[in-house]
């Protein structure tokens, strides 16, 4: 197991140097994954090890589920194999070996030694280059071993609990997407884009205005509720006067979302970067942990989609969207203002989009083209459940979500979104209508 | 003056050089999905993926010769279209649309994955596979010659001139095919498809027809691509390029043979024009650095490319030589 880096840093955000997926690999894995941590900053905290002169690699033996690991042989040799020093790791987990002067050593840790439950996630050594006068941290990956046998069905809780987290996001931003399509006919290219403004206007409150995260999102999604009527007013209702039929007006989003896309890019940049929250630790509920932002993300997810179907069940302008939906000339006969209803479906979509966009952000930083990448998991959640329909868009994005994660048991973190999309293309062989769509709908 | 000059010469090179015979070839591909048979392909870059990947793969890891892997690709795109095309031409234009730009993505996703490695060779990609076609070359390819105006190193203009030759031949293809019955049919299918049906013909396998001729072609253009560049890295083939193709094709002029070879010529000068003039404009302080940078350059040209397709659909759909009535753009 090779790192690219030696600094360490708490072991929740070492996720990089275990698993160097691109963007995709997720926070899941960060809790699952435990890292012996060795930091310059740590060790000064023990006082008799690290104070001693000279040249010395230091190191933290700990995870996060087992807590500091005591009593772990770790043996330093020269580059030619000549033992230097063997230590035991302390309560702490933290160990120290004076070195005899500058130069490439080897560290190993037996891992005979590792408690019930935690394995090396490589090689149970690492070579470390140590220049003069530094005490030189020294990280070997380890893992809770839940991916091995034994441990399987913790991890798939896990990766139940993260998937329902993820599920309810994908269902938040594709409620709107599915509404807007139901009243307008609209396949809307362009809705990824209204989650990554959620995110990045929420991101340049919160990181560059210095207001809290939940005003900042409140700001976002006004902000995602105004650009979602923006859509409506500038450009989806003059073309449906226009009379532009639905593939030009899909293309039309296309241009749209590439427009918008790019733009963020100029705007933000490549990079990404999260916003200033209170990281906190993993809590353990047993069969699973999850963090405080996780279990918050959860619990508004599921409180606002309540109150989204509470809204489509019993207001006055809830019934009307679904009247729309089904059937808008019968609709509009029945003296339903279609177009105010549009417009409100496009206020709503916008709005939840942007929050779902935070969400997002919260669990995997915010990046210029994470909409984009959530739009097609939003499709298959929208096809899978029928597109169209509100409720379909809730369970069929669920089910994505906990499908992607899930997969991850069997198949590598980084290829995790082909499955879902994958698993569109099975939907579409088996039941193309969806699970609560009518047969009509798919022409 | 003089650097205005040389901004048309570059661009200029830029719609006659390997990238533009790329999306003229894709939007060929498109052409004859869309434009006539109303298929909403929005996967073209993955047939274009597996063509670079096929050589790439075949000659750089598998140690076969070029043409083998010519052959690769395009049995890779065939497999492909067949996949894509299964579950989704009985339903919807746009669950056709869905599925492929997934695809798109999750081909994308999967060749730069870190487990798909050792074949693809993940983010950094495979080079070193063009050596046998650059060596066909009937000149010498290190050399430099100009041409009006442009610079074009022996390699390039040899692979301008086969993909050019490739891009001829795809179009008499397409020209033969729709004066055939094949061709009246499939058109007949863009208009409507329950007439079609009650004539006796089986519609799946005319639409299947066209998403495979439509892929081979957009293989095709991704060999051309990367034999062009030397290199075949996943990242390079990016979603957005199906959408800059469409939009060769809405500028050229759906529904026509040459609409799609004329679009990606004046979309890829445009765009190269638009690059180089911005760079100069920045460079010489007219547009001011904190408004643009030179670094944003590379992304405005998405950002044109959207508005683009969105000013020519609302108002122009039929591009330069479209034909209005002909131009399908309703759903079914």
């Amino acid at each position: 197991m090779t790192h690219p880096s030696a600094t360490a840093g708490p072991p929740g955000r070492s996720r990089s140097a275990i698993r160097p997926g691109p963007g995709t690999a997720h926070r899941v894995m960060l809790r699952l994954l435990l890292v012996l941590v060795a930091a310059t900053g740590l060790a000064v905290l023990v006082p008799g090890i690290a104070s001693a002169e000279g040249e010395q690699v230091i190191g933290t033996l700990q995870t996060s589920r087992s807590g500091p690991i005591e009593g772990v042989e770790v043996t330093v040799t020269t580059a030619a194999g000549d033992e230097v020093d063997s230590v035991a790791s302390d309560e702490d987990g933290r160990w120290a070996v004076e070195l005899p002067g500058p130069g490439d050593y080897v560290v190993t840790i037996d891992d005979g030694d590792l408690p019930e439950g935690v394995e090396l996630a490589g090689a149970d050594n690492r070579a470390v280059t140590v220049a003069e006068g530094r005490r030189e941290p020294v990280i070997i990956g380890l893992e809770d071993g839940s991916r091995g046998g034994g441990g399987g069905t913790v991890r798939a809780v896990q990766l139940l609990v993260d998937g329902i987290r993820f599920g309810l996001l994908i269902a938040m931003a594709a409620v709107g997407l599915s509404l807007i399509f139901g009243t307008t006919g609209l396949t809307n290219f362009a809705h990824g884009e209204l989650v990554t403004i959620g995110a990045i206007v929420a991101w340049y409150v919160n990181v560059s205005g210095g207001v809290p995260l939940i005003p900042a999102t409140i700001i976002a999604m006004i902000a995602g509720a105004g650009i979602g009527a923006l859509n409506e007013l500038a450009l989806w209702r003059p073309l449906r006067r226009r009379g532009t039929g639905l593939i030009a007006a899909l293309v039309v989003s296309i241009g749209l979302s590439l427009l918008l896309r790019y733009l963020i890019q100029i705007v933000y940049g490549g990079r990404s970067s999260p916003y200033q929250v209170a990281t906190g630790r993993a809590v353990d509920y047993g069969a699973f942990t999850l963090t405080n932002r996780a279990l918050v993300s959860i619990v508004v997810s599921v409180v606002v989609l309540v109150l989204v179907a509470l809204m489509l069940q019993r207001t006055k302008i809830g019934k009307a969207m679904r009247a729309v939906s089904d059937n808008r000339d019968l609709a509009a006969s029945s003296g339903i203002d279609v177009n105010r209803v549009i417009l409100v479906v496009w206020m709503m979509g916008g709005a939840l989009a942007a929050l779902g966009g935070v969400l997002l952000g919260l669990s995997d930083q915010v990046q210029w083209d994470m909409g984009f990448r959530l739009l097609l998991l939003m499709f298959a959640g929208v096809t899978l459940g029928g597109l169209g329909t509100a409720y379909g868009a809730l369970v069929g994005s669920l089910i994505v979500g906990v499908f992607v994660q899930m997969s991850t048991l069997v198949i590598p973190n980084d290829v995790k979104y082909v499955g879902g999309l994958l698993l569109l293309i099975v939907i579409l062989v088996i039941r193309p209508q969806g699970i609560l769509g009518s047969r009509a709908r798919i022409g | 003056m003089g650097d205005l000059l040389d901004a048309v010469a570059v661009a200029l090179k830029a719609g006659l050089g390997f990238q533009a015979i790329f999306f003229a070839l894709l939007a060929i591909g498109i052409n004859v999905q869309f434009g006539y048979a109303g298929l909403l392909n929005f996967g073209q870059i993955a047939f274009a993926l597996l063509g670079g990947f096929g050589i790439a793969i075949s000659v750089s890891q598998w140690g076969l010769p070029f043409w083998v892997g010519v052959i690769v690709g395009l049995v890779a795109a065939v497999v492909l279209a067949l996949l894509l095309g299964l579950p989704t031409l009985r339903l919807r234009a746009d669950y056709l649309a869905i599925a492929t730009i997934a695809t798109a993505e999750g081909l994308r996703l999967l060749f730069r994955s870190v487990s798909a490695t050792p074949v693809t060779n993940g983010t950094r990609g495979l080079s070193a596979f063009n050596g046998d076609f650059i060596a066909l070359a009937p000149w010498a390819t290190n050399a430099r010659y100009r041409l009006l105006g442009t610079s074009w190193s022996g390699g390039e203009l040899w692979v301008a001139v086969v993909g050019w030759v490739v891009v001829v031949l795809a179009c008499l293809l397409v020209f033969a095919l729709m004066r055939s019955p094949w061709g009246r049919v499939l058109k007949s299918i863009r208009e409507d498809e329950d007439a079609v049906r009650s004539l006796g013909k089986n519609v799946y396998v005319y639409k299947m027809q066209a998403l495979v001729l439509g892929g081979i072609l957009g293989a095709l253009g991704g060999m051309v691509y990367a034999v062009g560049t030397g290199s075949a890295v996943p990242d390079q083939y990016q979603n957005a390029n199906t959408f800059l193709a469409y939009a060769a094709l809405i500028l050229g002029g759906a529904a026509r043979v040459l609409g799609p070879v004329i679009g990606s010529i004046v979309l890829l000068f445009i765009l190269q024009f638009a690059d180089t003039g911005l760079r100069l404009l920045i460079d010489n302080g007219i547009i001011p650095e904190g408004l643009l940078s030179a670094t944003d350059v590379a992304q405005i040209r998405f950002v044109l490319v959207g508005i683009g397709l969105m000013l020519l659909l609302v108002f122009r759909p039929q591009g330069i030589f479209g034909d209005r009535r002909e131009v399908m753009l309703d759903a079914r």
